[in-house]
């Protein structure tokens, strides 16, 4: 029986990396290596106005005086960052002026990812902005979305075109001097998605960005700025994917959410980085800073996480609720098969009256994986009538993984009501008996308890992803059932 | 003159979260007589329960509510119940570490206090749980526990008929008091409810079914449907309920309003 | 400006001189720790906040102090010992008064108790016992980056010993007082050693009293084996003043199918820190750690829990609670540690705080972190008020809302005292507590010391 177990065990985590394949690519490189020549470079190949290099040599110089965080819950690699190129692009033409000058091969590898992007062929109601290594290839819709006064492209082009805006919200969330790796991406990131909503508007449909990694030894530092003025709504997704390679690879992003006054801004993620193989060897760093400020009255921005890849997950997406009836949410899976480690999970931060934070983690650790939740709720002392409920769940499939859980809870107010929830559990023989005797394998078994555990996060995805998110899971866990 | 009836509910509006869920309903319960309000879920029961007792909950937007000749809406919940009003919750509460004996004694000395009597003696505070656990059938280990904590979902209900015997309202409100019984327990507490009334006191029994109704004989019943009594009558009014549900009332009551708009149009 | 490179020179001027006195006062057993124990200290200085085990708590109130006297019985007043009545009545108990750190009576040979228990110093213990003593002393203490664990090793000179041999039963509690009574400003370090052999059981109380307004500050290392099969309680009452600090580090090592429960009862005192250990060691233990402490005007009162599970089978259970009012401030540390081969654990944990103004604040972090799959743990942590479903209840039955309020937050204690499984004094901290909440205790009427 045990031994049945075991094997089907392996059977199920054995799962293969879908997206593991290489583009065939010419590709702009630069050399190896970081120093105050490589971002001045990175700048002048972005054409960049001063303001924006200036920016980038500040965070450099602090970055130099930075140490890499060591309190995670995670065994980390010396990274040397003179063995990393810190830009890579697909070699096109200047300028695209409509999809017929997109590389073919570029435009063939996003539809094997399931991410065309011919609008007419793409999934209804979603518009994409996709980031392949270090720039963005093409935006969807952006004309459709543009008679609404939303403004929607590449991060490099909205520092030329819209410099006000960026220069007003940028690292007003995460300043440069935030964290290692968030100082890091200020002084070297790429490209990524620049996302403005103004006053009232509902955007109508779901805005995404793609990213992928296609070139070796290159890192990805992309930055997203996501601005909700008044009253207006968004929903965004990002996913993300890697080819298989036996080096490891870092990944660090920085993503910031600005909401005004009654604004909401729901913020998914779908994150399928390669995790490396099953002997632990390659996969992606994730070390990502996400981090959203409801600025004004009953504003809310809500994240929503699926975490299946990287060989290591560091990040905290996070929602600091200043604006007085704001609301927080965090949804986050989590799933760490083989030999990935994850150490994540939110702050919310309450300033103003009556804010209010949900969060919601469920775990899965399987294989060798080890799955931590961090989390902190701070209440402020001026947050009268503050509220949180966190409810963080650990699911162990074998004997051989972790679950670990760090929350913090710091309260200044007397009116705040904090409450914190958590479990640690493997499935139940008897769960699974009782599927086995209406003729369920155990295998899909697993599949349903697992996927019953994570439907409460799952929900809170856009519809068209969770039906991927769900299918993500079960990829991942196979193998590993215990 | 009012005084004649005990509670006199008029023309009352009530909303949760501002939905209207009591639309104007009115009732008068004379001292000694018992009702009981019927009605599909989510036809505003247990929001009436909520609206006499004083939980905030739900917010009073029109109408009167007078008990004894007072203005009830405008006292607080332990007002309430010193004045004589008992819920017996649908859902009690517990209450980790606070212990029976001392909640008991706490709560009949307040509602002494209130009536200008002395506090009850040790002694006599014990004979009479004592008897009223008889009276119950209640089991004593019980009473030594932490309000409600631990009990089985029979326990918490005989619990609050227990508490009824010892605190003899003036007017008892027994919330869904049935629910989740089985039939011996149903008995128990249905019988311990009878034994404990006396003459002048009346009941209001909410439920859903006509079962509790075979114990605790009503005078009058009620339907509640949508925030409004949309029908009274007599004891033969539950069985008929009990027979075709609640869809006639609903037919009942939808025809009217069908027949209005298609006048309307 | 960093308080302590000062207090670490005074301490290591006071280390300097060890040979006055302490090397030669102290069996060779305490003495072969020492030197590694205070370069230990020294690598790891006083905890300060950027120690995640004292992330919540600033020591600087109590140890940026100057004390008149260090670590060294103060020429106290004995009689002042020997006067000391227990105000808990109908406490059958075997009693014993501690001054300052320091059995009174200095070092007189151990005693033996009805049942075949023996009680007192640790230097005596060293003599009559030497074996025992070896096998166990400095064998469960633990540093994990706490400096005050070492310095305890380092520099302490006696503290209590009992030992419940293979299968003794005494049946009474051991009550131990600990009373600060003196002229002179106190740092005092006690380090103890209580072994439970296989079999054995032993129910200890121990109450901290300050009795004189002076500035105390008690660094307490208390190592305890609780072997096979073997029972043993812990109660710790703790009621000192607003200038004492008490810090505690308390590792409770057990065995197979032993059982072991603490309960610290922290009812007054400046800054308080207790820090309990439990480690399973065994299959099939379990383990209980117990707190409640009431805190008003400017108190800290910290409790930080570990429980090691690191064999299979072993249940253990964690509850804490804390009443803040005033500017008091509470943290709580807790954490359920299961090892890879801890299979079948059960751990539990529940930490809950009540606020009761405006400058009150209290910090908790739960922590679990499980390395076998075939487990059930949870923990629980809420801050915030009184349920407002329960106070509604309490209101309908015509208890006013005052009256409703007092009661569930004496509920909300209770819910710790009822584990104290000695009767008289269960009794007699319901009614502390029940004072305290009353208003009644916070002014001090009761107590001597003005110390505020």
């Amino acid at each position: 029986m045990e031994n049945d177990q075991d094997k089907l065990l392996g059977e199920v985590t054995s799962g293969e990396y879908k997206y593991g394949f290489v583009t065939d690519i010419e590709t702009d490189v630069i050399p190896k290596g970081l120093s105050e020549d490589v971002v001045r470079l990175i700048s002048a190949k972005k054409e960049e106005p001063e303001w924006m290099l200036e920016f980038r040599l500040k965070a450099f110089r602090h970055w130099q005086t930075m140490k890499m965080p060591n309190w995670a819950h995670l065994r980390i690699p010396e990274i040397d960052y003179q063995e990393i190129i810190f830009y890579a692009a697909p070699k096109q033409k200047k300028s695209l002026n409509s999809l017929s000058d997109v590389d073919p091969e570029l435009l063939k590898t996003f539809d094997k990812l399931g991410i065309p992007l011919e609008e007419q062929k793409h999934l209804a109601g979603v518009a994409v902005d996709a980031v392949m290594d270090s720039i963005s290839v093409k935006t969807t819709f952006r004309e459709t979305l543009a008679e609404m006064g939303i403004i929607f492209c590449s991060f490099s082009e909205a520092v030329k075109e819209h410099p006000g805006l960026v220069q007003k919200y940028l690292a007003s969330v995460v300043p440069y001097t935030d964290n290692f790796f968030a100082t890091l991406n200020s002084a070297v990131f790429s490209d990524g998605s620049f996302c403005y909503i103004p006053k009232g508007v509902r955007c109508p449909m779901e805005l995404s960005t793609y990213f992928r990694i296609n070139a070796s030894n290159t890192g990805q530092f992309e930055r997203t700025l996501l601005i909700a003025d008044e009253d207006a709504y968004v929903s965004y997704l990002e996913g993300c994917t890697a080819p298989m390679r036996d080096e490891n690879q870092l990944h660090a992003a920085v993503v910031e959410i600005v909401a005004e006054r009654g604004a909401e801004v729901k913020y998914s993620t779908v994150q399928n980085w390669y995790p490396g193989d099953k002997e632990g060897k390659g996969g992606i760093f994730n070390f990502v800073t996400k981090r959203g400020i409801c600025k004004g009255d009953n504003s809310k921005i809500s994240w929503t996480q699926v975490e299946t890849g990287s060989a290591i997950t560091w990040k905290y997406p996070s929602c600091i609720l200043r604006g007085n009836n704001s609301v927080g949410e965090f949804y986050s899976v989590a799933v760490t098969n083989n030999y990935q480690q994850a150490d994540t999970g939110t702050k919310m931060i309450h300033i103003g009256r009556n804010t209010k934070s949900t969060i919601v983690s469920k775990g899965i650790s399987a294989g060798f994986g080890q799955n931590s939740y961090r989390g902190l709720v701070k209440v402020l002392g001026k947050a009268e009538g503050a509220r949180n409920f966190s409810q963080c769940d650990s699911l162990l499939l074998g004997d051989k993984c972790g679950a670990h859980t760090f929350p913090y809870i710091e309260v200044d107010n007397p009116s705040a009501i904090v409450e914190h929830e958590a479990t640690t559990s493997r499935i139940g023989e008897d769960q699974i008996f009782y599927c086995n005797q209406r003729g369920i394998s155990t295998e899909d078994a697993i599949g349903l308890i697992v996927n019953g555990y994570a439907r409460e996060v799952i929900n809170k995805l856009p519809m068209e992803f969770a039906v991927e998110a769900q299918k993500l899971l079960q990829i991942s866990l196979e193998g590993s059932v215990g | 003159m009012q005084t004649e009836f005990l509670i006199q509910i008029k023309d009352l509006k009530a909303s949760i979260d501002n939905k209207e869920i009591l639309k104007g309903l009115s009732l008068e319960v004379k001292p000694g007589e018992i009702h009981a309000i019927m009605g599909p879920n989510g036809s505003g029961k247990s929001t009436l329960a909520n609206v006499l007792t004083g939980r905030e909950i739900a917010t009073v937007t029109a109408g009167t509510v007078t008990f004894e000749g007072k203005n009830l809406l405008e006292m607080s919940p332990e007002e309430r119940a010193r004045e004589g009003i008992f819920l017996s919750f649908q859902y009690p509460i517990e209450i980790p570490g606070v212990s029976m004996v001392n909640f008991m004694k706490t709560a009949i000395n307040e509602q002494r206090k209130h009536r200008g009597l002395e506090p009850l003696s040790a002694s006599e505070f014990l004979r009479q749980m004592r008897e009223k656990k008889e009276l119950v059938e209640i089991d004593s280990a019980l009473t030594n526990r932490s309000v409600n904590e631990g009990f089985s979902g029979g326990e918490k209900k005989k619990n609050e008929i227990f508490q009824m015997a010892m605190l003899e309202p003036r007017l008892a409100l027994l919330d869904e008091t049935d629910s989740g019984l089985d039939i011996d327990a149903l008995r128990i507490v249905a019988n311990g409810v009878n034994k404990i009334r006396r003459p002048d006191t009346s009941v209001i029994v909410i439920t859903h079914y006509q079962r509790l109704l075979d114990y605790i004989v009503p005078d009058f019943v009620h339907v509640l449907y949508d925030g409004r009594i949309v029908k009274s009558g007599g004891p033969e009014l539950a069985l008929k309920l009990e027979e075709r549900g609640y869809d006639w009332i609903r037919k009942e009551a939808e025809v009217s309003e069908e027949t209005w708009t298609t006048d309307r149009k | 400006m960093d308080y302590r490179p000062e207090v670490i020179n005074r301490l290591t001027e006071l280390w300097e001189t060890r040979d006055e006195g302490l090397l030669k006062g102290s069996p060779d057993i305490y003495n072969r720790y020492r030197a590694e124990a205070f370069s230990e200290f020294l690598r790891l200085g006083i905890p300060d906040r950027k120690n995640e085990a004292y992330k919540y708590t600033n020591l600087e109130k109590s140890f940026g102090y100057k004390y008149e006297k260090y670590f060294s019985p103060v020429p106290g007043d004995f009689r002042e010992a020997e006067k000391f009545h227990c105000e808990v009545q109908d406490l059958d108990v075997w009693n014993m008064v501690l001054l300052n750190g320091f059995l009174p009576k200095g070092d007189e040979g151990l005693a033996m108790l009805p049942g075949g228990l023996w009680v007192g110093s640790m230097k005596a213990a060293a003599r009559q016992f030497p074996s025992l003593v070896e096998k166990h002393y400095n064998k469960y203490a633990q540093n994990e980056n706490d400096g005050l664990v070492p310095l305890n090793t380092a520099l302490a000179s006696d503290g209590l010993f009992l030992y419940a041999p293979k299968n003794t039963v005494y049946t009474k509690p051991i009550q131990i007082v600990n009373l600060l009574h003196s002229t002179q400003d106190i740092f005092a370090q006690d380090r103890n050693l209580l072994v439970v052999e296989d079999g054995a059981q032993m129910s200890l109380l121990v109450c901290d009293h300050a009795i004189s307004p002076q500035h105390y500050l008690t660094n307490t290392v208390t190592e305890v084996y609780v072997g096979r099969n073997a029972r043993f309680e812990i109660i710790r009452v703790q009621n000192q003043h607003n200038d004492s600090g008490k810090i505690t580090h308390t590792f409770i090592h057990q065995e197979r199918d032993s059982f072991a429960s603490s309960n610290n009862i922290t009812l007054h005192g400046g800054l308080v820190r207790n820090a309990t250990w439990h480690r399973l060691n065994g299959e099939n233990a379990e383990t209980h750690s117990y707190g409640l402490f009431l805190a008003d005007k400017h108190q800290h009162i910290a409790n930080f829990v570990k429980v090691d599970h690191a064999a299979p089978n072993c249940n253990s259970t964690q509850l804490f609670k804390g009443v803040l009012d005033d500017n008091a401030s509470g943290a709580f540390n807790g954490r359920i540690m299961v090892h890879k081969d801890a299979q079948k654990t059960n751990a539990f944990q529940s930490s809950n705080s009540i606020i009761m103004s405006d400058t009150a604040r209290m910090d908790t972090k739960p922590q679990l972190e499980i390395y076998a799959d075939d487990v059930k743990c949870s923990h629980g942590a809420t801050v915030g008020q009184l349920d407002e479903n329960a106070l509604f209840y309490l209101r309908s039955r015509g208890i006013d809302a005052k009256e409703a309020k007092l009661m569930l937050m004496f509920g909300f204690a209770h819910d710790v005292i009822k584990n104290i499984p000695i009767e008289a004094l269960r009794e007699r901290i319901d009614n502390l507590v029940l004072q305290r909440l009353r208003g009644e205790l916070s002014r001090c009427a009761s107590c001597a010391i003005q110390c505020n």
